[in-house]
């Protein structure tokens, strides 16, 4: 990235000196609530209760996280999570990158007119869907099941489609004739020209789709009643309601809930950044 | 290719449909129905359990005449959206601006401002719910404490409880916006500020000329996602507000329009009524887009 060095000439010491100072308390501000959260995991209860709050640990203890697997099914939350945001990415990378190829290079009747409907959805907020999404769900008994995570989930998938459509609709014409002509079927011309052409867009939108899933929070709180059904977040939730008062062990969840997606911003951080730049996409 | 038969084309169609039948299908019964049921169900009263009662018009009447709380969720979302909007553009502006200059650790502010963006929004409100916590255990006031501030009551007060939300909002979203704004700062030839240097224009010439009214387009997009997603406001306010008696926290303080239809229809099951308050809201914000719209509408020169 090329810095734009707005200013900075040798006599514009102090306009340097301010950013680094801005930048610098903007860092300690965003890494206080980390550290906290962290620091607070690792407490005795005597510590937390000490005045005045400390930074420093005198007696670090994994309690807080034994008490945490204990007195609820963390691994099955997290197994749940994982599951969940995993077959819904699966699902959308593989759905839309299909359909954004019938879109961009088939031609068929209604067309344009279906993707047209597609695109439209996006401008419509979900509190407009959730009422009726979660009386189908119930009325299908999918409440409190995998499926009615997933299903209903699978169906926001119109902006993996517009996205996907714009990339396949900028290959050219003639790599996919060649392809015809060499006999191929349309599923083998998707799977050897088009998917190989489209990687970087299908780990972005592969990325993203599983964190915004991961992170998910209304729908499962709408339709998960039972403990054993709940993702991370909901879990988190209900146990910042149940245990309040006990504020290591909610910390501890928090770092539990917080941890793994940090692993995956450090090992694609760099498709999470041009990600957001090219789409605009909110993780 | 021009000859093709027609059985082959209709073959082909086909595959078209069949490639987009299962997308389209999940978007039928999940997105695209859903919008109309809720807009039927808007004119009903319905409890789940019994089926739908005809009301007409009844349920918006109610809300907009007769419905005090809806008219605090209101208030509360305008102050929300009028605080965490402009402050968080406003500072994600100046961080994008910071860190495109030549500096040393680029990448590792880039990534610490970014972190929230990647965090679960209930741990982050969970967190920060913690450091709000009270007098004693508080860190917040601690900190206040020391630099000679009173301590805040923040959730447990009227007065503090949706600007804790506001901070912490704003906090959680100056990473993802700053990224976009640097993007857009790439945009921005290079040498045009050479060209101003050479005029002898310093860092707020160059700042409010060059920086300023060329990163107009980003300006606009970052407002217009921002304001869509801030009146949008749920997870936060169910974390930070919800105990005894519901969501909304001391005197419904911090009862936010969503929090509102979330309560109504998944916590009282009024689904004629939650789906009304839904269109309402729908409605606000497509108007309040096209108006942002409008009002930021300029060409942008080069």
């Amino acid at each position: 990235m090329a810095a734009h060095d707005i200013g900075i000439r040798k006599d514009s010491f102090t306009i340097k000196a301010f950013i680094y100072v801005f930048l610098i308390a903007g860092a300690v501000t965003m890494a206080l609530p980390y550290v906290w959260m962290f620091v607070t995991s690792i407490k005795p209860l005597q510590e937390i209760q000490a005045y005045p709050p400390s930074f420093i640990v005198k007696n670090p203890t994994l309690e807080p996280y034994k008490d945490l697997f204990r007195m609820v099914p963390m691994i099955r939350y997290l197994f749940n999570s994982l599951f969940v945001a995993g077959s819904i990415t699966l699902f959308n990378v593989f759905a839309t990158s299909l359909a954004g190829y019938a879109f961009a290079k088939h031609k068929f009747w209604g067309r344009d007119k279906i993707f047209f409907i597609f695109l439209g959805s996006l401008m419509i907020p979900w509190q407009v869907n959730i009422i009726p999404g979660f009386v189908i769900v119930k009325n299908l008994g999918w409440l409190n099941t995998y499926r009615g995570l997933i299903i209903p989930a699978m169906a926001w998938c119109a902006f993996g489609i517009f996205l996907n459509r714009q990339y396949i609709y900028s290959i050219p014409d003639d790599l996919i004739d060649a392809a015809r002509i060499d006999g191929c079927s349309e599923f083998m011309i998707y799977r050897k020209v088009i998917l190989p052409l489209i990687k970087p867009v299908v780990a972005t939108l592969a990325i993203f789709t599983f964190l915004q899933q991961w992170n998910n929070f209304v729908w499962p709180l709408v339709i998960i009643h039972t403990s054993n059904m709940r993702t991370i977040p909901l879990a988190l939730a209900v146990l910042t309601g149940q245990f309040g008062a006990n504020f290591a062990m909610v910390m501890a969840g928090a770092v539990i809930a917080t941890l793994p997606m940090l692993v995956v911003y450090l090992l694609f951080q760099k498709y999470i950044i041009k990600g957001i730049a090219m789409t605009g996409v909110k993780g | 290719m021009e000859k093709e038969s027609i059985l082959h084309k209709i073959n082909k169609q086909k595959i078209s449909y069949l490639f987009i039948a299962l997308p389209a299908l999940l978007f039928f019964v999940f997105q695209l129905a859903p919008v109309f049921i809720s807009f039927f169900w808007s004119f009903t009263e319905y409890d789940v359990i019994h089926p739908p009662r005809f009301v007409g018009l009844s349920n918006y009447v109610n809300i907009l005449f007769h419905d005090p709380l809806f008219w605090i969720a209101i208030r509360n979302t305008a102050v929300y959206v009028i605080g965490v909007v402009p402050i968080g553009i406003c500072l994600s502006l100046i961080l994008a601006v910071a860190i495109d200059q030549q500096i040393k650790f680029k990448n590792f502010f880039k990534s610490i401002f970014f972190l929230p963006t990647v965090t679960a929004i209930i741990a982050v409100s969970v967190i920060w719910k913690w450091l709000y916590a009270g007098e004693k255990y508080g860190l917040l006031n601690h900190l206040l404490m020391k630099l000679g501030f009173h301590p805040v009551d923040w959730l447990a007060s009227p007065t503090w409880t949706l600007p804790s939300i506001m901070i912490m909002s704003v906090w959680a979203g100056v990473g993802y916006n700053m990224i976009l704004f640097l993007a857009g700062l790439q945009t921005i030839p290079h040498v045009m500020y050479e060209a101003a240097e050479m005029d002898g224009a310093g860092f707020w010439k160059k700042f409010s000329h060059i920086t300023l009214p060329l990163l107009k387009p980003t300006i606009v997009f970052v407002a217009m996602m921002s304001f869509i997603f801030s009146f949008q406001v749920f997870e936060q306010v169910y974390i930070m507000t919800s105990g005894q008696g519901g969501i909304g926290g001391v005197l419904n303080s911090g009862l936010t329009i969503v929090a509102y239809l979330y309560d109504k229809g998944f916590q009282k099951f009024q689904m004629g009524y939650a789906s009304a308050l839904a269109y309402i809201i729908f409605l606000m914000i497509f108007i309040l887009t096209m108006i942002n719209k409008r009002l930021m509408k300029t060409e942008v020169e080069y």
